[in-house]
């Protein structure tokens, strides 16, 4: 019961944050605002008990995303440029949006609501089917990573997609050896400050290692590629920041990344030409073994494998291409 | 039964504690004068109310997998926390803001 | 008593949103983030115990490791904003 109390308190804190983002006219401030309502919306979540989305929230939210929209800030100006015009024109259409999405939210059954049509018909055959069919303990990854797996596999190329599109927009074709071997002075990172490095070579090796725990887990506990990816590719930034991008370039380099980005999607959609090449259909796990719960558990761990690389590779090359394009300037 | 009820009371204690000085922090962050005496009450009560409050959440939780998560989460806190008000307070003096009140711009 | 810590650091929470939306300047905004991400860890802690989900604590944990790599962006912003407009001031 305080939990929902909880919830409304934290949901009120929501708006006020997103108003406040709204009204900043100072574009860091409202990257710092995007930042408190990522760790907002990640408390609600847990809340609900959504901890796979949560965590997803958690390993994007707490570094990745300020980090690139810093670098993208870096390549414009920290003020919002006034809006011309129309904007009578755009209140009247977000009003009347909103209105139309209020009045849908009256057909929404109540929160926890058991007569809801979803506990009626899909929860229940996931619940049942999970532990026949696929057997892992954590039911939403065996609904993310094999009941949808086409799902998974379309946001896995739409990630895909997006890497390419940012470095389409940020990369100029001098020529990747020249970007990483500028020896400015930006490109020295923090590494005259001593206490973040020292504390950054101790942790960097741990938020590596609990990525991949998150990788491995996620049978078992809320995780998944998704999730490690963004963790692999915060520890990766950490090292960046400390001990400048080139340094970072040498461990991982763009082709490297690149290599990351392609093998991530071929694995998971070679996995769904292995279903259909033993007999099966596209996605289809249990025959890539002799016993179908162990076929299923070998795709999910492949799958889940793919998707982490993708992500890490698209992180970390929006996360160069950023870094190189502020040292041109 | 006893050492049970000593066990509640300790973790009790710590988390009552905890929830003061993490209250206390948020009140100094929000009515001290300047950036860097408001950075100081969130970062000293940040660190101690941490480890009171988790180190009541261990009590409570026992010789259990759960502690150990709990003990890495203080351990990491107590190690990232001062770095990062290390790196803000850098920051913030390299940007050329003093850390003497009176020539502060800005209003408040 | 779950709850009671639980609305202690629900509130600070609170007041570190004022200040985040206060300002002045930007480096309390940042400040203001960084003491929510600490609460948030704490809080995390907390329910998970509250709703008895104990195996949810790695979302805390993962918090504790990565939260302050926005910090340090931060600095490493500045450090190259100064470098650039050297002579420009950026404290507002």
């Amino acid at each position: 019961m305080v939990v929902i109390v909880f919830e409304i308190f934290l949901l009120t804190l929501l708006v006020i944050t997103a108003v406040g983002i709204v009204r900043s006219r100072d574009l860091f401030s409202a990257v710092m605002l995007l930042g408190l309502f990522s760790l907002q919306i990640a408390v609600i979540f847990f809340i609900l008990d959504a901890a796979d989305v949560a965590l997803t929230e958690a390993a994007v939210g707490a570094g990745v995303s300020t980090v690139l929209l810093l670098g993208a800030l870096a390549l414009t100006s920290d003020r919002e440029a006034r809006p011309k015009g129309r904007r009578l024109l755009a209140l009247g259409v977000a009003s009347i949006t909103a209105l139309i999405l209020i009045y849908a939210s009256f057909d929404q059954p109540r929160l926890g609501d058991p007569q809801a049509p979803v506990h009626q018909h899909v929860a229940p055959w996931y619940l049942e089917q999970t532990p026949k069919q696929i057997d892992v303990p954590n039911v939403v990854t065996a609904i993310l990573a094999s009941f949808r797996g086409y799902d998974t596999l379309g946001e896995l190329f739409v990630i895909f997609t997006a890497g390419i599109g940012v470095l389409f927009l940020l990369a100029d074709g001098s020529g990747r050896g020249a970007r990483s071997q500028l020896p400015s002075a930006e490109a020295q990172g923090l590494r005259h400050h001593l206490i973040p490095r020292v504390v950054g070579a101790l942790l960097v090796p741990f938020i590596v290692l609990f990525g991949l725990y998150v990788q491995f887990h996620g049978d078992f506990g809320p995780g998944g590629g998704f999730q490690a990816g963004a963790l692999v590719s915060a520890g990766v930034i950490l090292y960046a920041l400390i001990e400048g991008e080139a340094s970072a370039l040498r461990v991982l380099s763009f082709r490297a990344l690149a290599g990351m980005i392609a093998a991530g999607a071929l694995l998971y959609t070679g996995v769904g030409l292995a279903g259909i090449l033993r007999g099966s259909q596209f996605l289809d796990y249990s025959v890539l073994l002799a016993d179908p719960i162990a076929g299923q558990h070998l795709g999910i761990i492949l799958i889940e494998l793919g998707v982490g690389l993708t992500v890490t590779g698209v992180l970390l090359t929006i996360f160069h291409a950023f870094a190189a394009r502020a040292q041109k300037r | 039964m006893t050492a049970g009820l000593a066990l509640d009371i300790g973790s009790w204690v710590l988390m009552l504690a905890g929830s003061f000085f993490v209250f206390v922090g948020g009140v100094g962050a929000l009515r001290m004068p300047d950036f860097y005496t408001r950075m100081h009450a969130a970062s000293l009560t940040d660190t101690l109310g941490t480890i009171l409050i988790l180190s009541g959440v261990i009590l409570q939780a026992g010789l259990t997998l759960a502690a150990i998560k709990l003990a890495a989460i203080m351990v990491f806190l107590l190690l990232t926390c001062p770095t990062a008000a290390y790196a803000l307070a850098n920051a913030a003096r390299l940007s050329g803001l003093s850390p003497r009140p009176e020539q502060t711009p800005g209003k408040d | 008593m779950y709850a009671a810590t639980a609305t202690a650091i629900l509130v600070t929470m609170a007041l570190a949103l004022t200040r985040a939306l206060l300002g002045p300047t930007i480096y309390d905004r940042v400040l203001a983030v960084n003491m929510f991400g600490t609460k948030t860890v704490l809080l995390l802690s907390v329910i998970a115990f509250l709703n008895g989900r104990p195996d949810f604590l790695d979302l805390a944990l993962a918090y504790a490791l990565i939260n302050f790599i926005g910090v340090l962006a931060v600095l490493k912003f500045v450090q190259d904003y100064t470098m650039r407009h050297s002579g420009e001031e950026r404290g507002q």
